[in-house]
């Protein structure tokens, strides 16, 4: 690369962070195991959600309406993997 | 290039359905419904009370929510269709071509079926101003829509309405007359749980009800207003408003309508009612799963469904413009539906989420009866409700269904019972009304008459008196030495001063010119005249007419010995015989003229079959008249032949004669007969069976179909622009007909053996007759046991109750308003409620089944139950040290629970398949330690995965003997991995 300087880094991160604005999940530097999971899970209940036949699946496991199958995931999708860990103060650093 | 592909059965499940009147006339209503990645249009025929399919479009995609909406003054509704493919799309019904037509397709995001692209939530705003298209999380966007100068519809650039860190539940139109458009949603806020590490927020976590306004005049949305939710909801219903209603929405919630609006209205808090002495875990909560809404001038009401399937119908009281009572009421019970439509015809379709789908006739709304109505008034303490008994169906009639194999769980494909065909036999279904389904390429033939004739009949015709009649005068029956003649009315009678000559057999008959009959017989043609003069024709002596073929204004015999007559119409009405015959060089086995198409006066092609195996086509041109055109070879004889005429796709375009022969080996062959030199091309060839075929007319939907008769019947019609030739579900037949009688407007009427049957075909278009067996919980796995052809399956349900359980269950509940009467006279009425309760035992398949806890389950290998016992594998296995014996092997898991996953143990059932595969005995049952997820016959012994273990057992007189193990992977693998496990220790 030739034009590298800092008006490009800045740059970059600019784009990054739209990125990460505009799509919800998209990972970023700082980010920790329980974040990543987090963001896993809920795409995936999302996806589940989206596929009617998949939904059909869950609700037969489960033996539950497909509604009632919906209504859990979505529950679901609002901690999917418990609280988020302890901030350690080394975190701020 | 195009790429594509046919399945044989498309989807059955229906997702979505919304309804409209999408054709744009008036008084007429279609259910536009998503099958999978098909969206339909059906049409419910308000006489017949019949679902018809009216189109049919593949899209290669996901559909996952429809809306119907109109434009403020339209007469037409537009479907727009929220799909996995990042676009929303606009599409216009278009009934002339039969086909959807897309108004718009606007891209705003990528595709899938992701987190944050929209396209999960549909909602319109009554007027038809907006569309509010939304995602699981974060995104919604809203569209104006419009009308151009030309009255076409425009669809404005997205406004966004996101909010981060939302999930979002439902989302629905408010009608607020001709204010700004507003769509409320249900709503959950996660950003505070996700800083939270105590999870405090996270169960603290509300849902609210959140109102977005777009506001017209700024073109952008704002978010108006939002109001916490007490209780998690899963639906919105939009209430009507303006001058219809009070508007605003109900949401529903678990275990509570709540009524809510804009301004001072307060809440209207209604509890869900619940069936009276049920076996439920009385814990669980209650939730309303889908809700139709009817709405004329003079009133609305709102049918809302429970997980159980009952419905409620829900009426709101106001008081000016506040509402003040929230009333609900037991309707009746169906199966659980994922929507439900009330057209304005009076019916309610029901997409079923699992099984058949539904047509209701709505009979009554259930105005007075002695139902008991509750009100949102009565006080009742928090967590109280009101209770009723469910019953039949009182206020909706079962008119039609869809059948749906929904959902499959297993299949197999095989001939067990020796048909020459195999069949599929299907598991289907959840719960108690789970079905095996054994499925049969045919189509289903409803039979509406059956009659025995005194003979064995080798021939039938039906014929109109008059050109002009809708339906036929007379069937005609020709025996080996005699015709009868029976005359279409009330009821089939005989008749004997039709003109027709009863002692001799006939060949051919049928209507010539406007209103005459033809007869013709081995020795003569009779021509019957309306006022009943007969013209008779004498074939020459000692040579007898063989074959002879007619159509409304000609007349081709041929004499033994292989000599063509040609007779014609003339303007006087005469037939009047062609100047010169013809001989063939063999003799003549089967004749076939097309109709005399449209504006002309006669057919211009005869086709001939020889006995020296070919067809020959004929011209019947005065210019060259029974001048030979062109011919084929066959490679066997011909039997039967039969020209056909496709009327073009669109009108204006020129319509394809098809030649049809039946060969005498049991093939089919078709070929174009060009219409200017009559050379044949384009050969197919289809094998249908044993015997010689033989090719009839019959009229499907108006227009000329093929029966052809083989060892099977076999119909070819043309059907949705396609082409189907498809095997009757029925007995083989000697000869038939069309029929059109006022009972019956297109039917066949057929001979076989002894009998003339009058047959209907009403599933056109379906490949499948279905064979429906009821089981009693969801089927798992199966086995076929090929010596007796027995299917043996395991069935298994999530917190399910078996027999015994709900029997135990019932006395418990029983014994409880026994112990709780004090004085003899609450103890008598006490003692009969509990009589009831005893020996209350719903229909399942109706009902639903009762929820046990969590953890319980209940499963079955036909016959045999067990409870808190999920019955996971099954297999047939030969053990090694029991040479000549069978044994079923039924894996289990014991008190599973599934979230999170615990498991105590597992067992083993061995079972000995006795009398020659059609019972079985209990041996033995073996614990283990963990649920058994698979099982193998492998070498003699049986190998088992129990847990992540992988084991192998054999036969001991007490239990399964552990003979080995290994650990391997985890549990989800196991089911393929025992096949290939057991290919590499053979390795």
């Amino acid at each position: 690369m030739t034009s590298s300087g800092p008006t490009e880094r800045f740059h970059v991160l600019a784009q990054l962070e739209h990125l990460q604005s505009k799509y919800t999940g998209c990972g970023h530097a700082d980010m920790n195991r329980w974040e990543w999971v987090v963001n896993q899970h809920r795409d995936s209940l999302a996806s589940i959600i989206g596929h009617p036949d998949h939904l059909s699946y869950v609700a037969i496991c489960e033996n539950e309406t497909r509604a009632r199958a919906q209504y859990n995931l979505l529950c679901r999708m609002v901690q999917p993997c418990g609280p988020p860990p302890e901030k350690s103060p080394l975190d701020d650093l | 290039m195009h790429l594509y592909n046919l399945t044989l059965q498309g989807v059955t499940a229906i997702n979505c359905a919304a309804h409209g009147s999408f054709s744009g006339l008036t008084k007429q209503q279609e259910v536009c419904v998503a099958k999978g990645s098909i969206l339909q249009l059906l049409y419910c025929d308000p006489k017949t009370g019949k679902i018809s399919v009216l189109c049919s479009h593949e899209i290669f995609g996901i559909i996952r929510s429809l809306l119907a909406f109109r434009l403020t003054g339209g007469t037409k509704d537009y479907i727009v269709v929220g799909s996995d493919s990042g676009r929303i799309v606009v599409l216009e019904y278009l009934p002339q071509k039969r086909a959807f037509d897309r108004v718009h397709q606007e891209t705003y995001g990528k595709t899938g079926c992701r987190r944050v692209v929209p396209g999960q939530y549909l909602a319109v705003d009554p007027k038809g101003r907006a569309v509010i298209i939304g995602a699981v999380e974060r995104q919604k966007l809203v569209y104006i829509m419009n009308r151009d100068a030309q009255a076409n519809l425009t669809i404005s650039s997205p406004l966004e309405a996101h909010k981060n860190y939302s999930i979002c539940f439902a989302i629905c139109g408010i009608d607020v007359g001709f204010e700004n458009p507003t769509f409320a949603c249900l709503e959950i806020d996660y950003e505070d749980a996700d800083h939270d590490p105590t999870g405090a927020a996270a169960k603290n976590a509300q849902q609210t009800l959140t109102f977005y306004e777009l506001d017209l005049g700024l073109n952008h949305v704002v978010r108006k207003y939002a109001e916490p939710v007490a209780e998690r909801g899963n639906n919105l219903i939009s209430v009507p408003g303006g001058h219809d209603g009070p508007s605003g929405v109900i949401v529903c919630c678990e275990n509570y309508l709540v009524y809510k609006n804009l301004g001072d209205q307060p809440d209207v808090r209604c509890p869900i009612p619940r069936r009276r002495n049920e076996l439920d875990d009385s814990d669980r909560s209650l939730m309303i799963i889908c809700s139709a809404t009817h709405k004329t001038k003079a009133m609305y009401f709102f049918l809302v469904q429970s997980e159980q399937g009952d419905i409620f119908k829900v009426t709101l009281e106001t008081e000016g413009d506040i509402v003040s009572e929230m009333r609900i009421k037991y309707f009746d019970t169906i199966p659980p539906a994922n929507s439900m439509c009330i057209l304005k015809t009076g019916f309610l379709f029901v997409a079923s989420e699992f099984g058949n789908h539904q047509l209701y006739q709505i009979a009554r709304l259930a105005d007075d009866d002695d139902e008991p109505e509750f009100s949102s008034r009565t006080p009742l303490e928090e967590g109280e409700t009101f209770f009723y008994m469910t019953r039949g169906l009182q206020n909706l009639v079962l008119v039609d269904q869809i059948d749906s194999l929904n959902p499959l769980i297993s299949a197999h494909i095989e001939d067990l019972v020796n048909e020459d065909a195999p069949q599929i036999y299907a598991l289907c279904g959840r719960g108690p009304r789970s079905t095996l389904r054994i499925l049969r390429n045919g189509l289903e033939v409803s039979e509406m008459a059956v009659s025995e004739l005194p003979g064995n009949p080798n021939a039938v015709w039906t014929v109109k008196r008059n050109i002009d009649d809708q339906f036929d005068t007379y069937i005609i029956v020709s025996f080996l030495n005699a015709t009868l003649v029976l005359s279409i009315g009330e009821t089939v009678e005989e008749v004997t001063d039709s003109g027709f000559l009863g002692t001799t057999p006939t060949l051919g008959c049928g209507l010539i010119g406007e209103d005459s009959l033809l007869q013709i017989y081995p020795s003569g043609i009779r021509h019957i005249k309306v006022d009943r003069r007969v013209n008779e024709w004498k074939a020459p002596p000692r040579r007898p007419i063989t074959k002879c073929a007619i159509n409304r204004r000609q007349v081709v015999i041929s004499l033994a010995g292989g000599e063509i007559v040609y007779f014609e119409l003339d303007m006087s009405n005469q037939l009047r015989e062609y100047s010169e015959r013809r001989e063939m060089p063999s003799d003549v086995l089967c004749m076939s003229l097309s109709e005399v198409p449209e504006g002309e006066l006669r057919s211009r092609f005869l086709t001939v079959g020889l006995a020296d195996r070919t067809v020959r086509i004929i011209s019947l041109d005065p210019s060259d008249c029974l001048a030979p055109l062109s011919m084929q070879a066959l490679p066997s004889d011909p039997e039967s032949l039969m020209v056909m005429e496709t009327p073009g796709e669109e009108t204006g375009t020129s319509s394809i004669i098809h030649l049809n022969i039946g060969l005498s080996n049991g093939c089919l062959l078709r070929t174009t007969l060009d219409q200017v030199t009559g050379d044949l091309t384009d050969n197919r060839t289809r094998y249908l069976g044993t015997k010689p075929v033989k090719l009839f007319r019959v009229k499907i939907q108006k227009r000329d179909a093929l029966l052809a008769s083989s060892s099977r019947a076999w119909l070819f019609y043309s059907y949705q622009n396609r082409f189907h030739l498809t095997p009757l579900s029925y007995t083989a037949l000697e000869h038939s007909s069309s029929f059109s009688s006022e009972q019956c407007a297109e039917g066949i009427v057929a001979i076989a053996e002894n009998t003339l049957r009058i047959l209907a075909l009403e599933k056109l278009g379906a490949v499948f007759n279905q064979v429906t067996h009821p089981l009693k919980y969801t089927p798992r796995k199966y086995v076929v046991h090929k010596a007796s052809g027995n299917f043996i399956s395991i069935e298994t349900d999530y917190s399910a109750f078996t027999e015994k359980a709900k029997r135990r269950r019932r006395n418990e509940l029983a014994e409880e308003i026994e112990n709780l009467a004090k004085d003899p006279d609450e103890k008598a009425i006490a003692e009969e409620m509990a009589h009831s309760i005893r020996n209350y035992e719903p229909d399942e398949a109706i009902f639903g089944a009762p929820r046990a806890q969590i953890g319980k389950w209940a499963s079955a290998v036909r016959m045999i139950s067990a409870q808190g016992e999920a019955a996971f594998s099954i297999s047939l296995v030969q053990f090694r040290s029991q040479h000549d014996a069978v044994f079923v092997l039924v894996g289990c898991a014991i008190d599973l629970q599934l979230r999170p996953r615990v498991c105590q143990s597992g067992c083993i059932y061995t079972f000995l398949l006795t009398q020659n595969g059609s019972r079985f005995e209990f041996i033995h049952r073996t614990l283990t330690d963990e649920a058994v997820n698979a099982i193998h016959d492998f070498r003699g012994m049986a190998l088992i995965g129990v847990g992540s273990k992988l084991r192998m057992y054999d036969f001991g007189k007490k239990k399964l003997l552990a003979k080995c193990e290994t650990r391997v992977g985890l549990f989800q693998i196991h089911i393929y991995k025992n096949n290939n496990f057991s290919n590499n220790i053979k390795q």
